[in-house]
């Protein structure tokens, strides 16, 4: 186990437990017609963020996807801001613009979701790019899926951020499945790492669902960055457990009981706790603790969301260009 | 007649076609056994199996791209690209090479290219699941660029799209997918450049496209309590674009109004304002006026998505202050 301190383990804890609930606050809230748009949850997939944006600050810049709710949270934005943007609301960290897939929050270094898929890639290097020429020591992240990894974004961005040496770090979450497209249909190569390094840079896979590996991975990419000595892809291997989107059946067609079975089994969070439990690194109360506290915010969180107003109509051609 | 809605009416066109003609495939994400995020394939892959219903990685640069040469070359891709936003990745593909391809090699090579999939706002979608995007498309020298606004029109016009040679931008809106319409058993073909005249009247004349068209007919119904009757046009094809039925309805109504959820700024009702000013000056007795969305992107909030589109009482206000002139 990775040498941290308690309370080191136990923050990783919560902010597993932080996305968990407030993902499963809007699911419910998706069924109950709160949240008005597309909902692609991250359930399951919870410690890749974490142990990434761990090591971020504010300064450091998170490019992320359709399916980024546990990026935004990870990187610092708060669950009511969260919740309230995907219930349309004028409190929303986008002001209700963007819903889901355009969370915006650039004071903490969440510069967007996305509902197109690639170009958090490019531009996750772009902010590499800056970093290295007004030398600030930040690091530009990209998150993305296996599906993603197959559009040219991937394979241009990777290879600008390797020949200019770009403090970037390309996460990409395998769950395995693009939508209902499983990745091994998609490409003959599935090992994402040997793809990357075909490209001149450092790649490492590591189990997606365990958050101390993940940690440890990202120190070293984000150390490697800041160093000056390149970018870094970092394979989370994982699975979501939902439906790809809300409102699409959670197993499907593509994929099997046993399947979606075994990897629940393998839950981030739960298998986390049981870790830290069992070596004495945390005890139960600790974790009840924890629980009760993010509850209470995720909570209040939706309360706040709930009763936050629309935005007011008449402001909805502000904020085109950047003198209005 | 047996009713069918917008989705299930393209679709039969498609099968159709399919079972015709055996050099027509189809690409996508999620088009193969899965048919379709909307429903656009389904039952097909059982068919016709993966060489003709190809599901691809996520690689719209790469599949336009990968059909042009396949066009080039003695097939017949349809591009089912779910949302036209998507394929802005592949806009060099497009421009650059699909429009142009027929020209540069003097009418020797054929382009024979059908891309379809959604427009449109509809369900707090967002900035990138919103777009319509048609006047680039009509921009190009090239491009067939059709909007369908029902189940008929849309399995008339999508069998002259796969029977054609041409590049054909086949534009389906969101919010019409489930609405049915009386489609015959027989098979029939709508030709491109072919106006439909959705309502005839002489007090004024308005042309709408796709969604537009529900909401005009909406506020028609109202002036025709108060005696007066508008008359409708619906273009189907933007490129190319029946000129002379609007001409020929402005000569009679003196009036003109344009609707289109699209942005105004060198929009379809710009080119057709400007066509009908240069032609039918003489026959106007007001100023053309267009009623667009707001030029801006499409934001999610409900309110807002809300205010950005013409809404049925824009609607009837413009007409009336058409009227009034
Ligand atoms: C350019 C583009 N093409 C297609 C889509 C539709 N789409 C949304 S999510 C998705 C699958 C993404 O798969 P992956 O990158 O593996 O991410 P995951 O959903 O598995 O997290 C697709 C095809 C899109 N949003 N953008
Ligand atoms: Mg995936």
């Amino acid at each position: 186990m990775a040498d941290l301190s308690k309370e080191q383990y136990l923050a990783l804890y919560r902010q597993m437990f932080e996305i968990r609930r407030t993902e499963e606050q809007l699911a419910k809230a998706h069924q109950a017609g709160l949240v008005h748009g597309a909902c692609h949850t991250y359930v399951g997939e919870e410690a890749v963020a974490t142990g990434v944006c761990a090591h971020l600050t504010a300064k450091d810049s998170v490019f992320s996807t359709h399916r980024g709710h546990g990026h935004a949270l990870a990187k610092g934005v708060p669950p009511r801001e969260v919740m309230a943007e995907l219930f349309g609301r004028v409190t929303g960290c986008s002001r209700g613009r963007g819903g889901s897939m355009h969370l915006f929050s650039p004071e903490v270094g969440m510069m967007g979701t996305s509902g197109i898929v690639g170009p958090c890639i490019l531009q996750a290097t772009g902010a590499g790019y800056s970093a290295k020429l007004m030398n600030t020591g930040a690091v530009g992240v990209a998150f993305f899926g296996d599906g993603a990894s197959n559009n040219g974004a991937f394979h241009e961005g990777l290879n600008l951020a390797t020949i200019w040496d770009l403090p970037v770090i390309f996460v990409c979450e395998n769950n395995m499945y693009a939508t209902e497209i499983a990745f091994s249909y998609a490409t003959r190569n599935t090992n994402m790492a040997e793809r990357a390094r075909s490209y001149g840079m450092s790649a490492v896979a590591v189990d997606g669902n365990d958050v101390l590996a993940v940690y440890q991975a990202a120190d070293e990419a984000v150390r490697r960055a800041r160093a000056g000595n390149g970018p870094t892809l970092i394979e989370g291997k994982t699975y979501r457990t939902r439906a790809h989107s809300e409102g699409m059946p959670s197993l499907g067609t593509y994929r099997t009981q046993e399947e979606l079975d075994a990897w629940k089994a393998r839950d981030p969070i739960s298998t986390y706790k049981a870790k830290l439990l069992q070596s004495g690194a945390a005890a139960e109360s600790d974790f009840e603790q924890i629980e009760t506290a993010v509850q209470r915010l995720v909570d209040e969180s939706f309360e706040f969301a709930k009763n936050s107003p629309y935005p007011d109509p008449s402001t909805v051609s502000n904020h085109i260009f950047s003198a209005s | 007649m047996r009713e069918l809605t917008y989705t299930a009416a393209a679709r039969e066109a498609l099968a159709e076609e399919m079972a015709r003609d055996p050099s027509i495939f189809v690409v996508g994400e999620g088009i193969g056994q899965r048919g379709g995020n909307f429903n656009t394939t389904t039952g097909l892959y059982d068919l016709y199996g993966p060489m003709r219903l190809r599901d691809t990685p996520i690689v719209e640069r790469g599949f336009i791209g990968m059909c042009t040469g396949a066009a080039m070359t003695g097939t017949r891709p349809v591009v089912d690209f779910m949302f036209v936003d998507f394929i802005l990745d592949g806009m060099g593909e497009l421009i650059n090479q699909v429009a142009k391809i027929q020209y540069m090699s003097s009418g020797r090579l054929k382009m024979p290219m059908v891309l379809r999939g959604s427009i449109g706002i509809s369900g707090a979608s967002a900035t990138h699941h919103s777009g319509s995007y048609y006047p680039l498309f009509v921009n190009i020298p090239g491009f067939r660029v059709v909007v369908p606004s029902n189940a008929y029109d849309a399995k008339g016009l999508l069998k002259t799209a796969l029977r054609g040679d041409d590049p054909v931008m086949f534009l389906e809106h969101k919010a019409l997918f489930n609405q049915k319409a009386s489609v015959p058993e027989e098979e029939y073909f709508i030709p491109f450049g072919k106006a439909a005249i959705v309502r005839e009247g002489t007090a004024a004349t308005v042309v709408a496209l796709a969604s537009m068209i529900r909401k005009v007919n909406e506020a028609a119904d109202t002036l025709a309590k108060e005696g007066v009757n508008i008359e409708i046009i619906d273009p189907r094809t933007v490129a190319p674009l029946d000129i002379e039925t609007i001409l020929q309805s402005v000569h009679k109504t003196g009036r003109l109004l344009i609707v289109d959820e699209n942005f105004g700024p060198c929009g379809i009702g710009a080119e057709i304002a400007a066509q009908v000013t240069a032609r039918g000056f003489d026959d106007l007795d007001a100023p053309i006026q267009r009623l667009n969305g707001v030029h801006t992107p499409t934001p999610y909030s409900p309110p807002l998505e809300a205010a950005v589109v013409p809404n049925s009482a824009q609607v009837l206000q413009a007409i009336r202050d058409l009227l009034a002139e």
